[in-house]
């Protein structure tokens, strides 16, 4: 066992730290678009122009 | 089906269904590690390197498990016009190259107290690593094109193509005699791995399952805030362009 630990705890942390990623990335990518969507809906983009 | 069709209502149900999905996901994980790490015994051969299995299989089948699920999405892009299709292979490509990402590294890990070498050009080992470079230019590919549509439907033709790869992953190890063991759960005649050990990785591939669920439905309602952005964008753009006019 104890020659093997390096091995188990490397998959172990590779494998937390990759879930980890995708996780954050897809809070960070959820709050980054809920930001631009409210900026723009704030500045009344979504209104039609009224010469178009 | 063709109710969720509806991005607005996608985005209302996958929102009330999501935090239980999160809850179940984070249940299972931990119920999944504690009988990995206190009740699976150690195995007579590998010794407690096989807790390096507990990882790799489920992040294996998740990696299989994405690719075939964004074939069928490429399918109601190019067939079916689905309005979701495209949105569900875009969310699925990110987490099926990091589990087949996951799949590699543990494999390797385990590969070389087991084998004594990381690495093999094993058919398994090889139609696996030919899986993750299908992902990545996947993603390479949504990436060169920016407009959403006809990203989508250059990257389903793509995916179909690369989708003959999923059934040389599985069988490889049938086909080719390779230092990879064969199938020991999903074979005919019934797993050949101990109780002891099937019920802890069946748990934690039901763990990675919900892992995986959540962070898609969070990448599709992600890319639908995307194209609204994209869409609302473009809108000021034309209503600037007209007030100048």
């Amino acid at each position: 066992m104890a020659t093997h630990t390096f091995f188990i705890a490397a998959a172990y942390a590779v494998t937390t730290v990759i879930v980890a990623g995708l996780v954050a990335r897809a809070v960070l990518d959820h709050r980054t678009q809920k930001r631009a969507l409210a900026e723009l809906e704030a500045r009344g983009a979504g209104r039609r122009s009224r010469h178009g | 089906m063709r109710e969720l069709a509806n991005p607005t209502r996608f985005m209302s149900y996958s929102g009330k269904l999501l935090p239980w999905l999160c809850g179940l996901a984070v249940l299972t994980t931990g119920i999944g590690l504690y009988m990995t790490w206190f009740i699976a015994p150690a195995d007579y051969q590998q010794g407690e390197t096989v807790k390096i299995m507990y990882l790799h299989v489920p992040a294996a089948w998740l990696g299989l498990f994405f690719y075939t699920m964004m074939a069928v999405s490429a399918l109601g892009t190019l067939v079916w016009r689905h309005p979701l299709a495209d949105v569900s292979q875009k969310a699925a490509a990110p987490i099926g190259i990091a589990f087949t990402g996951i799949c590699l590294v543990t494999g390797s890990l385990w590969g070389k107290p087991m084998w004594g070498t990381y690495w093999v050009w094993d058919a398994r080992l090889t139609s696996v690593l030919v899986l993750f470079l299908m992902y990545a230019g996947i993603l390479a590919l949504w990436n060169a094109i920016e407009e959403p549509n006809r990203a989508a439907r250059a990257v389903s033709i793509l995916t179909l193509v690369g989708a003959i790869n999923i059934p040389i992953v599985k069988f490889s190890v049938d086909w080719w005699n390779t230092l990879h063991q064969p199938a020991s759960v999903f074979r005919m005649g019934g797993p050949t791995i101990h109780m002891s050990m099937l019920i802890p990785l069946l748990v934690m591939a039901l763990a990675f399952t919900f892992i995986g669920v959540c962070l898609h439905l969070a990448g599709m309602r992600n890319e639908i805030l995307r194209r609204r952005v994209r869409t609302l964008t473009i809108l000021e753009a034309e209503r600037l362009d007209a007030q100048v006019a």
